[in-house]
């Protein structure tokens, strides 16, 4: 009986979250185009800085690594990036807001955002930041197409501008059309290296790594080549 | 030097050893593409020991602190990154060296007599490998680690009486968290190893015992030289081990290029669902196995009765044992047997079949392909020891074709 229960449950469930993940299937995502360079990731970092740390962490990410990693220098992480409150140059970036308040504010602490671009995908957040939309009925005025009845406002309505559900523009923001885009693609690009840092170092070191087993693949083929002539084919 | 190893033999058969399994082993001399699998599955196995070491000095097992400690290892930790992505890409190349092997296997009649036991190792070792898989991707503790240490466990619970205390054994409670991480750590780190690295042993002790199979299903064997060495057969030192030098290169080549360049593969290496952590109250969208496994999620999925579906996944799994007792034709290789070359073509494309269903979300739409794909899978075994006895056949040459 408790087992039939727990499978019900369980059915149940998965159910509403495919039918969830249906609705957001619907809204088609668009493509976020950044170059993944250390220019474009310090202005995503400075960009993040400024509108997303105070409440979103990326605790993952350590503020001294932004120095080998983006060039940026130790100064300019101090006084540009790094939160005045407590922040410490050797660990992560963590948001100031207390939990305990962040709970009574939104209903839900604001997640941290070190992994979210590999959780939800490049695309998904570009697209996300693009779908907040003006719904009276929600208590934050905010709701967000991409994810109905977010807890998050749009913080980013002063340089992006407002809109309805339909996406028509209700009061434009203080950035064009085309400034907004290449400012949340700088933010997306931003997260996806704190999603995986490792990237960089990946990149540097990819084309040793294949061009050495290149060579060694041609000179073990070689090898075989001698060995085998003397067996009959 | 000479002193050295005649001391050293009067103490350890060290010169034996290397000659019956290396210098004076011989193997058929026309091995193609599919005979590279099996060094490479070895190789996998080494690089998964290595890299698992690394990981296991900083691998936390508790529920507050694994997904943590994965993530020091991926950003705090030098070299982190690299050992983590070599054992997350080993996964799947590991599978996928196995899956061609298997594929081998059943395209040249490789477990037919004598080699019913190595099968049945091999087949052992692959069933070995899925367990350690599947413990080893809950330690990281993302919520897809969660959900599926959560599924799995409830499943043996549909076995009858002893269901819900094996459930309960296997999590280390009634639910998951600390207990089932270090549980689940002991079996991936130890047992489950140890297992493996011993069947692995015996399955190389069978191979040499019978010798390898070739693609043209005949037994080197039969035409011998006059000192008594194989006519078509060949040292595999030093001709095998520098071919498979080149072939562990190329191997390595790809490997490396999904580290680099892919090390998720878009979610098919590392699912995305596990970038977030365990979280209890949080089912994932689709709670999917990876790749490897998906085949038996698809087949699970396919019968709707729980006891039922179990039931024909045990016998979906456990069948291939059999093989070499069904397939009753005199010969072995595909190549002489145009019919049963289509029936592994059909049980290969059903099996790939439903390992893509087995990844798509639970939709009834999926349902009667599903259970088309699981008819065409067990087909081959139910038809095959009618086929085999009636099926036409090519005439079999004698010596090996180049």
């Amino acid at each position: 009986m408790c087992s039939i229960m727990r499978s019900a449950v369980a059915a149940m469930a998965l159910s509403m979250f495919f039918l969830t993940g249906a609705a957001n299937a619907a809204v088609a995502l668009e493509h976020a185009h950044y170059k993944f360079d250390a220019t474009t990731l310090a202005r995503g970092a400075k960009l993040y800085a400024e509108h997303c740390l105070s409440c979103h962490s990326a605790r993952y990410v350590r503020y001294n690594r932004l120095v080998p990693d983006l060039g940026m220098s130790k100064s300019t992480v101090e006084q540009s990036i790094m939160l005045p409150d407590g922040a410490n140059f050797d660990r992560g970036m963590i948001s100031v807001m207390r939990p305990a308040d962040a709970k009574r504010w939104f209903g839900t602490p604001p997640p941290d955002l070190s992994l979210e671009v590999r959780y939800r995908g490049a695309d998904w957040l570009y697209s996300y930041l693009h779908s907040f939309y003006w719904d009276p009925q929600r208590p934050s005025g905010w709701n967000n197409r991409l994810f109905p009845n977010v807890a998050m406002p749009d913080v980013l309505a002063r340089l992006g501008g407002i809109q309805d559900r339909q996406g028509h523009t209700l009061v434009s923001g203080a950035l064009t059309p085309a400034a907004f885009d290449r400012m949340t693609a700088d933010i997306t690009a931003w997260l996806r290296y704190t999603s995986d840092p490792s990237k960089i170092e990946r990149m540097a070191l990819g084309p040793y790594v294949i061009g050495f087993l290149i060579l060694f693949a041609v000179l073990a083929y070689l090898l075989k080549r001698a060995y085998w002539r003397d067996v009959e084919h | 030097m000479n002193t050295f190893y005649s001391w050293l033999d009067r103490r350890f058969p060290f010169r034996e050893i290397i000659n019956e399994h290396l210098t004076g082993y011989y193997a058929p001399k026309n091995f193609n593409f599919l005979y590279y699998f099996g060094s490479m599955a070895l190789l996998v196995l080494l690089i998964q020991i290595l890299s698992g070491i690394f990981l296991l000095s900083h691998y936390h097992a508790s529920a507050a602190q694994a997904f943590n400690s994965i993530q020091t290892i991926m950003y705090d930790v030098k070299w982190g990154w690299l050992i983590r992505y070599l054992h997350t890409t080993g996964v799947s190349f590991f599978f996928i060296a196995i899956y061609l092997h298997m594929l081998r296997g059943y395209l040249y009649g490789s477990f037919r007599s004598p080699r019913e036991l190595l099968w049945i190792i091999g087949y052992t070792i692959y069933l070995t490998l899925m367990a350690e898989a599947y413990f080893g991707y809950v330690l990281p503790y993302g919520n897809m680690s969660y959900w599926g240490a959560e599924v799995i466990t409830s499943i043996i619970g549909a076995i009858p009486y002893v269901g819900h205390w094996l459930t309960s054994l296997a999590r280390g409670g009634f639910g998951i968290g600390d207990a089932t991480l270090n549980r689940f750590m002991a079996f991936h780190v130890v047992l489950v190893p140890l297992i493996l690295i011993g069947l692995v042993v015996l399955h190389v002790l069978a191979l040499h015992q019978v010798g390898s199979n070739n693609p043209d299903g005949i037994e080197i064997n039969d035409q011998r030289r006059p000192d008594g060495r194989p006519l078509d057969g060949i040292p595999f030192h030093p001709y095998y081990t520098v071919k498979d030098t080149f072939g562990a290169t190329v191997f390595l080549l790809l490997f490396a290029l999904v580290v680099i360049y892919a090390p998720t593969m878009h979610g098919l290496f590392i699912d995305t669902a596990n970038y977030t952590p365990a979280n209890p109250l949080h089912t994932p969208a689709d709670v999917t196995p990876a790749w490897y496994l998906s085949p038996y999620y698809a087949m699970l999925r396919a019968i709707p009765n729980k006891a039922a579906g179990i039931g024909m996944l045990a016998l979906a799994i456990t069948i291939p044992y059999a093989v070499p007792w069904l397939d009753r034709n005199p010969v072995r290789s595909s190549r002489y047997r145009p019919v049963y070359l289509g029936m592994v073509i059909v049980l290969a494309g059903s099996f790939l079949g439903l390992g893509w269903i087995g990844m798509q979300p639970a939709a009834p739409a999926l349902l009667p392909p599903a259970r088309i794909l699981l008819g065409l899978y067990l087909a081959f075994f139910v038809l095959l020891p009618v086929v085999s006895r009636f099926e036409p056949t090519r005439v079999v040459p004698q010596r090996v074709k180049a």
